[in-house]
């Protein structure tokens, strides 16, 4: 069976570095499985995220040879395996331990966001009509796994730190999501626009290259949300309207 | 003595999938405190996974559908070993579930009216599973969490439970660790749920992930709950075989819902030739009936591809035992050839099955609009665990209710696909509720302080074995090869006896794993405290399953081919920790139907 080595970042936030683990590899494998080979058979304490190995969870991000990637949906075979793979944890976030980042910022930024809240039912049952044609896009928002690789990419987190101003493409995604549900009557513009820094993004699309949904983060969601929020603040004739309107 | 912090609950609820999110959800309609613990991050649970739908009556596709209907396909599916009661309230209650997932947002499929679109599905008469194309397990989950997150519950993320602490016969709370440092959690509530999913990974070939470990059973077990008909485990009978890295990820039954076919080497259908006498009247005789069903004719009867799950994976595997499988052991399944039915056959099949699409073209090069997969069984589900009065979720230990997966009672010997889902949400809420009311009627009971001080030294254990101790991923594989392979699909007396002697002496050997490195997010440490979890569920299922001397449902034995014993009637198996710490088990007799119950399942035929 052939052999391939993985450079594979250990440590904690004070000190770490990468260690070369030699593995073998066999038909299909895919990076988690290396990993997990490695674990279970050289390096039993190495931390690992992971949970469905199917690329619907969302839990495997790493940076694998520099490329931001779920671990589980990256196979070998597309990889030089002539040279060591190097694997390494979420750059954006702060390390807990080897491959392990401290995600908790993006639970709480969700948290402080305006939860949906529907229209009355349409029907006595409690139930709602919608267009399946009127639901795609929102759909297609919601198919997100929070991987969080889109904000492992963006340069205003990455290199900028703005994690206080911003709240990166994954929540712009969650806003567009909710502010595009046909039923959802809530606004949210205001704090994106003053809160969530939707400002800082200067549409460089390098979330929705990384998106392993395939999710046109910058196209479906920044852009028109961009938009609106341009149409309610900046927009002469709306603003003209709200003087007169008070 | 031991350090660690300590948390206040009126409630605590272990697990935050679908049931334990519900649950959560419902506990905090209050001014309860609330209090949900989970292993990984919040939103990763195994629900995520889910695939083909939720099962709900909605009657939105065919108003020929009604909570009776599907109150009869439950029972039928599950061989009449189901808690009737259960089944009644599922039934009845899963519409409302799943209309109020939309109300927090939830956005399903729909219909050309604009109400919730329902798919076929495997055992339900009517297309009775509203879904999100082929990911409806994280619309669930997300749902759940984005509406679950504004209710006030505090949410302990990457924390695992190891015991549960009682007070005399009372649940108290739990111990636990957190995974960041290691940290040891104590957490006191007057009311414990117990929502922590499956025990898939006690097998080598299993759609599950690595927090299916049987924690809420073994947890269960050890404070004295009971254990029910824990030899019913599924096998999913389409999960991939090849390559050898994916093998047991789930390929979901929403691929044969869609008009997937099974065919074997020799390009023959197999399932037309071995159909259940307890279905044939509602089975198709012929392909084009089988087609016609799957695109909505209502004259039209299921294809045998969609026949109950315990029976599709024992016809797999006979023809891959019988020399007429696919090239990597498994058989074929095919939604290419719908080309031949309908224009624009890729198109569809990428909308109704994005992720089975990805997943093929990602991970095994194959192009599932072009050509067949490969698939064989996969250890997807258990539908025994804790048992749990039907109305209220609570075990025989006051103050512990279960739900969701780790519960048992209401699939008898065979879950119907879409009914886990539905499991969740109908008693994962009433778990919430009970567990709220029991809260409110009974005061906080103090914890036992020397109890606590014997689980640390226990969880520690690891460190201190010597370190020429078993490596702990060595003895779960071990113990995965055992499980897959003396009680897998195919049972008898001397596997099972084998694998009861396996067990116990891997549980020897576990005893003395040694943990490398130190207590921070240290896997090696984790596998190995996952280990008594493993081990009990594995001796719970194998002894069982040797209890059990006949083939029903999910459970096959080669040496009792037959339904029923002869003269034993319909029981459950029950197993109990007794008094001196042994696993013992016992049978109880299915209580008679009532006449109403009796009524319904001949009038729906």
């Amino acid at each position: 069976m052939a052999k391939a080595t993985f450079r594979i970042w250990r440590g904690d936030a004070s000190e770490a570095q990468f260690v070369d683990y030699e593995t073998e590899v066999s038909e299909g494998m895919v990076v988690l499985d290396a990993v997990h080979r490695i674990q279970a058979e050289q390096a039993n304490d190495l931390a690992v995220r992971w949970n469905c190995k199917a690329g619907k969870c969302g839990s495997c991000s790493a940076e694998v040879n520099g490329n931001p990637k779920l671990m589980c949906m990256t196979r070998l075979n597309d990889l030089p395996l002539d040279q060591p793979v190097t694997v390494e944890p979420m750059r954006a976030f702060p390390i807990i331990k080897d491959l392990v980042t401290d995600v908790s910022w993006n639970f709480k930024v969700k948290e402080k966001m305006k939860p949906f809240t529907p229209r009355p039912p349409d029907a006595e049952d409690g139930t709602w009509r919608m267009a399946q044609e009127d639901i795609d896009h929102v759909q297609e928002f919601r198919k997100c796994i929070e991987c969080f690789l889109c904000q492992d990419v963006c340069h205003v987190l990455r290199e900028h730190d703005l994690h206080d101003e911003f709240i990166g493409p994954r929540f712009f995604v969650y806003a567009a999501s909710l502010e595009m549900h046909p039923i959802d009557t809530e606004n949210r513009l205001e704090e994106l626009k003053n809160e969530d820094g939707i400002g800082y993004c200067n549409i460089t699309k390098c979330c929705t290259k990384v998106c392993p949904e395939h999710i046109t983060i910058t196209d479906n969601a920044i852009i028109p949300l961009k938009e609106r929020v341009v149409d309610q603040f900046y927009d002469p004739i709306k603003r003209l309207f709200r003087v007169f309107s008070g | 003595m031991a350090s660690y912090e300590t948390f206040d609950y009126d409630i605590l609820i272990i697990g935050a999938g679908g049931a334990g999110l519900r649950a959560a959800i419902e506990a905090a309609t209050g001014d309860l405190k609330v209090g949900l613990v989970c292993k990984s991050l919040l939103g990763k649970a195994h629900t995520v996974m889910a695939e083909g739908g939720v099962a709900a009556a909605l009657a939105n596709v065919d108003e020929r559908d009604s909570w009776r209907v599907h109150f009869a396909d439950t029972m039928r599916g599950g061989q009449y070993l189901s808690d009737a009661r259960m089944a009644e309230l599922h039934a009845k209650e899963s519409p409302d579930r799943v209309r109020e997932l939309e109300a927090w947002g939830a956005l399903f499929d729909r219909t050309q009216d604009g109400s919730i679109l329902q798919r076929n599905f495997g055992g339900h008469q009517y297309p009775r599973l509203a879904h999100v194309g082929d990911r409806t397990g994280l619309e669930m989950i997300r749902a759940l969490q984005d509406h679950g997150i504004h209710q006030g519950i505090e949410v302990h993320m990457e924390n695992t439970v190891v015991s549960l602490l009682k007070t005399e016969d009372r649940v108290s709370g739990a111990f636990g660790y957190e995974r960041e440092k290691g940290r040891f959690k104590i957490f006191s509530a007057k009311a414990v749920v117990l929502a922590t999913g499956g025990v898939g990974k006690a097998y080598k070939i299993t759609s599950n992930s690595w927090e299916y470990t049987g924690d809420g059973h073994s947890l269960a077990y050890h404070a004295g709950a009971e254990l029910i008909d824990m030899e019913f485990v599924q096998f999913h009978p389409t999960g991939m075989v090849w390559p050898p890295s994916v093998r047991g990820i789930l390929v979901t039954e929403g691929v044969r819902g869609e008009g997937g076919i099974l065919t074997n080497s020799e390009g023959n259908r197999f399932m037309f030739d071995d159909i259940p006498d307890l279905y044939v009247n509602q089975t198709a005789d012929n392909p084009e009936e089988g087609w016609l069903y799957t695109q909505g004719d209502r004259e039209a009867r299921r294809p045998p591809e969609l026949l109950t799950r315990d029976h599709v994976a024992r016809c797999i595997v006979r023809e891959v035992q019988e020399g007429r499988g696919s090239p990597h052991g498994g058989v074929f399944l095919d939604i290419a050839w719908i080309k031949e039915k309908i224009p624009n056959a890729p198109e569809h099949i990428r909308r109704k099955l994005p992720s089975m699409y990805h997943q093929f073209k990602e991970l095994a090069d194959i192009d599932i609009t072009q050509e067949p997969m490969e698939v064989g069984p996969t250890t997807h589900y258990i539908m025994g665990g804790i048992r749990v009065d039907a109305d209220t979720q609570m075990t025989c230990v006051p103050g512990l209710f279960a739900a969701g997966e780790c519960a048992a009672g209401l699939h008898g010997a065979n879950r119907l696909g879409g009914n886990s889902l539905s499991d969740l949400l109908v008693f994962g809420k009433r778990a919430g509720e009970y567990a709220a009311q029991f809260a409110l009627e009974n005061g906080t009971v103090p914890l036992e302080e020397s109890e606590i001080d014997t689980i640390a030294q226990h969880v520690l254990k690891p460190f201190d074995n010597p370190e020429d101790g078993d490596n702990p991923y060595e003895i779960q594989a071990q113990l995965q090869e055992k499980m897959q392979e003396l009680v897998g699909i195919a049972r008898s007396e001397e596997s099972l006896t084998q694998a009861l002697e396996e067990i116990q002496s891997l549980r020897e050997k576990a005893d003395n794993v040694h943990a490398i490195g130190n207590r921070e997010y240290n896997a090696g440490w984790h596998t190995a405290l996952d280990l008594d979890c493993l081990l009990t569920v594995s001796e719970a299922t194998a002894l069982a399953a040797l209890e059990r001397r006949a083939s029903i449902g999910a459970h096959s034995r080669d040496d009792y081919p037959e339904k029923e014993e002869p003269d034993a009637g319909k029981y459950n198996t029950i197993v109990r920790k007794d008094n001196d710490g042994v696993m013992a088990i016992r049978r109880e007799p299915v209580p008679d139907l009532t006449e109403e119950y009796q009524q319904i399942i001949e009038e729906i035929g």
